[in-house]
């Protein structure tokens, strides 16, 4: 049973999709669900704990040999967040049935098919983050995008119909790319197998294939991962998508497509090939820094706060791939640490905008009123999360951010480390905008708004003093992140 | 005895606790069991490292108990129950709790054993003192009270960025000896000097003491200059520098203690005088000079807070502590005027007396290192203090020309924590080997030897006789209601004076500077807000075609640049 950690990890959330289909709305598939979750988060673990026990688990999927069979191979880092996904899958879904029944637009009958979209794309996210082979990157991807598209276009707001079919789009496109750059690759070396393709690139490095290879594959990753300016379809999709799923996606999809160019430019091409040799950080260093900069802007002026924190989303992932850009132990420390503490803030926050709009019905700013002395809970948990997004000291956001701002000093570069504050007091106003008007603006008369049922706000809750504790302890977010920075750059034991 | 309690904490948060304590005999009868219970706790430990935790991978021991620590921890104690005592029918809660509060904070300065407790210790210690001088209720407290905060918050400031050198550096927080060398000791030894009073940077004591409350004074007195000298003795022992300032301070401030007519700021002069002596002694650094630094911070604490606690009475019965309005309360006062003159033997180091037992260790110290210039100074500065402190504080308080005043004798229990004060101070100068007995390090010195003490004789006698000299012909400074400027003047007239020019000019500047960028920022406020408002081009929805169109572009650039 053990030994199969890495397949059941995949098999469960991808059986018990079909299960919810066939179980009636409501409960039960509701507790079916959550049960494959948790399991999944479970198993998230034991191979955490293995991994860092005894290091890489290599599975091989029906037993086949490598290059011929699928290999599953769990090291530090795709534990890692193997371990984000499925912890905020669990705790999403925890949080998920009241929303489910009464803010989506679905009838009752076919609420089952919103629980099998969710467990695919679950499944989707933890299936590319754990194979070995590039192909199957390439499935388990459309398996996560297809469902998503399904899970965002069921939103209230119509608008969530142009979201989803434009991410659609982009997302293929993005697919598409990977898909061709895979090829390409495959052309080349005659093999899907990550390790096989890292031992035998070297020797084709120099061609224009594999240099047309790299294009794609960057533009393509950076579209899944909606790096600036490549961002466009993000903040739609999360904004008008059901809090649910925008608190899933925003804490998980984004995080999985970075690991896939971590996974592809540092275990595939190496270092040295793509940032010696290429100089992918030309790239993505000037996208990064306009990125952090042009959006946390734009979330400034935001009057909608679903779409003010879509766009910090797109600030906070430039920030990982500044780190990444800085090709050093902190900053990729810092860029994978963030990975964990913005899943952990964005899901905190997501979610306490989900209990707002559950009672107010509606995330727009000036609907906020008062809301603080009316759900207090809820509003805590949200400055709570705000705090760590700002990156106050002892929380989980301080922590990623003083490893970027170390890892940029380290480098010289005290200009980005500069830039990395100045844009940290950006985040201190879009958050303050919502506290002002929570706390400080008196509730439109006649307006009745009680406190969020507890269902809502104990996963909720979690996810925010989740927030506080790994501020403070950091084995788990920075010793794991450092590990795995260190074996991306081979320095590490 | 509970193991490992630091008795601090008894102190801190017992004087919290008896807020909730009905006033009157009860909470009075609590607050003496406070420091009772903290001495007995502190009695039961053994020396030692206690309660360290570990913080940030520093490791700070908030409890250290060795011969240094002990000695100021059980003179603290004694000064907290003296306070208490001659407090008993004090009825304020404000001076209540400061009263316990700032000795609890003094006492876990000289028991830390790390930098970051004790800068902690150091903090509370200057907030919750100032009480001590605001209970007096008058507006000149007041802004005394608030020049007194910002000095020692400074103090605090300056130790705290000298700390975070020094951990940076070494990485260690333990408070050991520091020396000039180490890292961040410039600092923290300025820090640790404006609490001692240094010269130039004494000003805060005259000003702040004398105007505290009658028991505030009597508080303030014993503490926090006791633990700057307790800091500088465990951090910066053998500096040479130090003879040189504590030579400086044993000096200058006889002349202005000869001139001052406040006779609470006179001793506010003296103490700095006696601080020099102790100063001396830790710049020597030999185990003589550093039993002698401790043993007479000792001393001086007892007779320093008998003397205050004198005036105090004389405040408290006839109105005023002015030595040009006062004269002839021996009459009124028969117990405060001996209790006084006790005091004023045992400053002035009468044989029989403290001093004289505590501060031939440093003069010896200095004569052995061949310290001579210094040695001399500190022989003048003996005879000063006499003259200022051991004859003039009686003199013009007790005797002198009758002013007339008829009040009553102090209050009981004022009168019996100066007994017990002047019991200390004579029991030590009797039994010398009792206070000898708890100094860091083993002392074989006998004060009462005959050169000493007929010496000392002669250096009194031949001081009272000039003081009798100069008053009966005249020449002695009258007592005057006058001001007398002192280094502070500069930075409390001169300095403001000369500012309100420049101040004004850099106003004008300022707001000229304020207006354009103020437009400056309006500008680009509306810039950005073009752009990325809501319905700005940043955060616009585009249309699927546009963002396609992007990635293409962005395809294209990547091509290109990776295939140059």
């Amino acid at each position: 049973m053990i030994a199969h950690l890495p397949a059941l990890q995949v098999i469960i959330p991808l059986v018990s999709a079909p299960l919810c289909a066939l179980l009636p709305a409501g409960r039960a598939v509701w507790l079916a669900a959550m049960t494959a979750s948790w399991l999944a988060f479970l198993i998230a673990v034991l191979l955490l704990d293995r991994v860092l026990a005894h290091g890489p688990i290599s599975y091989l999927m029906g037993g086949w040999p490598v290059p011929w069979g699928i290999e599953y191979r769990v090291d530090a880092l795709n534990a890692f967040v193997l371990l984000i996904v499925a912890a905020i899958g669990a705790v999403v879904i925890t949080f998920g049935r009241e929303i489910v029944e009464r803010r989506i637009r679905l009838p009752e009958s076919k609420q089952s098919w919103f629980y099998t979209a969710y467990m695919l794309c679950l499944t989707g996210l933890l299936g590319i983050t754990i194979t070995g082979d590039a192909f199957n990157v390439f499935v388990f991807l459309e398996i996560s995008s297809l469902s998503s598209y399904v899970l965002i276009s069921i939103g209230r707001d119509r608008r969530a119909l142009t979201a989803a079919y434009q991410y659609l789009i982009m997302g293929t496109i993005g697919a598409t790319f990977i898909l061709i750059g895979i090829g390409l690759l495959y052309v080349m070396t005659g093999t899907l197998n990550m390790g096989d393709l890292a031992a035998r690139i070297p020797a084709v490095a120099d061609t224009r294939t594999i240099h047309a290879a790299f294009a794609f594959l960057t533009v393509g990753v950076c579209l899944k991962l909606a790096l600036f300016p490549l961002h466009l379809w993000l903040p739609n999709a999360y904004a008008y998508a059901p809090s649910v799923v925008t608190a899933f996606l925003a804490a998980t999809a984004t995080k999985v497509a970075i690991y896939v160019l971590l996974r592809f430019f540092f275990t595939i091409f190496g270092a040295t090939f793509s940032f010696e040799t290429m100089e992918l950080d030309r790239v993505l260093l000037p996208l990064a820094l306009v990125g952090i900069f042009s959006a946390s802007v734009v979330a400034i002026f935001q009057d909608n706060v679903k779409r003010m924190l879509a766009y910090s989303s797109v600030a906070q992932i430039g920030y990982m791939i500044l780190g990444i850009s800085l090709v050093s132990v902190t900053g990729l420390t810092a860029s994978i640490s963030h990975l964990f503490n913005h899943a952990l803030m964005k899901g905190a926050l997501f979610m306490a905008l989900g209990c707002v709009s559950f009672r107010v019905g509606a995330a727009k700013l000036e609907r906020m009123a008062g809301v603080g002395r009316t759900m207090p809970w809820t509003m805590g948990a949200f400055v709570i999360g705000g705090l760590s997004l700002i990156g106050v000291p002892l929380t989980a956001g301080f922590v990623s951010k003083w490893y970027l701002v170390v890892g940029a000093l380290e480098k010289g570069w005290w200009p980005v480390a500069v830039l990395v504050l100045i844009t940290s007091l950006l985040a201190v106003i879009y958050v303050w905008r919502v506290v002002e008007v929570a706390y400080f603006k008196p509730a439109p008369a006649g307006q009745v708004v009680r406190e969020a049922p507890l269902a809502l706000l104990i996963p909720t809750w979690a996810l925010a003093l989740a927030n506080l504790y790994f501020g403070l302890d950091t084995s788990l977010n920075v010793g794991v992140a450092r590990r795995a920075a260190e074996m991306l750059l081979g320095v590490g034991p | 005895m509970i193991d490992g309690l630091n008795p601090a904490l008894v102190l801190v948060c017992g004087s919290l606790l008896a807020l909730l304590i009905p006033q009157g005999l009860l909470r009075s009868g609590f607050l003496l069991a406070l420091p009772a219970l903290s001495l007995i706790q502190l009695l039961g430990l053994p020396d030692g490292q206690y309660a360290q935790i570990e913080l940030f991978r520093l490791t700070l021991t908030t409890l250290r108990l060795d011969g240094l620590s002990f000695a100021f921890a059980l003179v603290f104690h004694l000064a907290a129950l003296l306070a208490v005592i001659y407090a008993w029918n004090l009825r304020d809660p404000v001076q209540q709790v400061a009263g316990l509060l700032y000795p609890g904070a003094a006492l876990g300065a000289v028991l830390a054993g790390d930098l970051v407790t004790l800068f902690i210790c150091w903090e509370l210690a200057a907030v919750s003192s100032v009480f001590l001088i605001w209970a007096r209720r008058t507006e000149r407290a007041y802004r005394a009270g608030l020049r007194y905060l910002v000095v020692q918050v400074g103090s605090g400031v300056l130790l705290l960025a000298g700390i975070i050198v020094h951990i940076q550096a070494t990485g260690s927080a333990a408070f050991e000896h520091l020396g000039l060398d180490s890292p961040g000791a410039t600092l923290i030894l300025v820090a640790f000097g404006i609490k001692a009073a240094f010269p130039l940077l004494h000003n805060w004591l005259q000003d702040a003491y004398p105007e505290a409350t009658v028991t505030g004074t009597v508080v303030l007195s014993a503490f926090t200059t006791k633990m700057a000298i307790y800091a500088l003795a465990r951090g910066f022992a053998g500096t040479e520098m130090l003879i040189a300032i504590g030579t400086l301070m044993a000096m200058f401030p006889i002349f202005f203690a000869v001139i001052e007519n406040d006779l609470r700021r006179v001793l506010a002069y003296s103490m700095n005088n006696q601080l020099g002596f102790m100063v001396v002694g830790i710049g020597i650094g030999t185990p003589l000079a550093l039993d002698g630094a401790v043993a007479h911070a000792f001393a001086d604490i007892l007779f320093k807070a008998l003397l205050f606690m004198s005036m105090g009475a004389v405040l408290l019965r006839a109105g005023t502590v002015n030595g040009s309005q006062l004269g002839g309360l021996y009459k009124s006062m028969p117990l405060t005027t001996v209790f006084c003159i006790v005091g004023a033997a045992s400053i002035s180091a009468f044989p029989l007396f403290s001093a004289f037992v505590t501060k031939s260790l440093i003069l010896e110290a200095a004569a052995q290192e061949g310290h001579w210039v210094a040695f001399l100074f500190l022989l003048f500065a003996s005879a000063g203090v006499f003259h200022h402190a051991g004859i003039k504080i009686p003199y013009f308080a007790f005797f002198a020309h009758d002013s007339g005043i008829r009040c009553r004798e102090a209050p009981n229990h004022m009168l019996i924590a100066m007994g017990i004060a002047a019991a200390l101070c004579i029991g030590i100068g009797v039994f010398p080997d009792a206070l000898y007995a708890i100094l860091p390090y083993p002392v074989a010195f006998d004060p009462y030897t005959t050169t000493h003490v007929i010496a000392q004789l002669q250096l009194l006698t031949w001081s009272a006789l000039a003081f009798s000299v100069l008053v009966r012909t005249g020449i002695y400074p009258p007592e005057l209601r006058s001001v007398n400027l002192d280094f502070d003047w500069f930075y409390r007239r001169l300095l403001p004076a000369a500012s309100t020019r420049v101040w004004t000019l850099a106003l004008r500047g300022w707001e000229a500077f304020n207006a354009g960028v103020t437009r400056r920022v309006e500008a680009l406020i509306a810039v950005l807000s073009r752009h990325h408002g809501p319905h700005g081009l940043l955060a616009a929805t585009w249309p699927s075609g546009s963002m396609v169109l992007w990635a293409v572009l962005l395809l294209g650039v990547c091509l290109v640049f990776y295939y140059l």
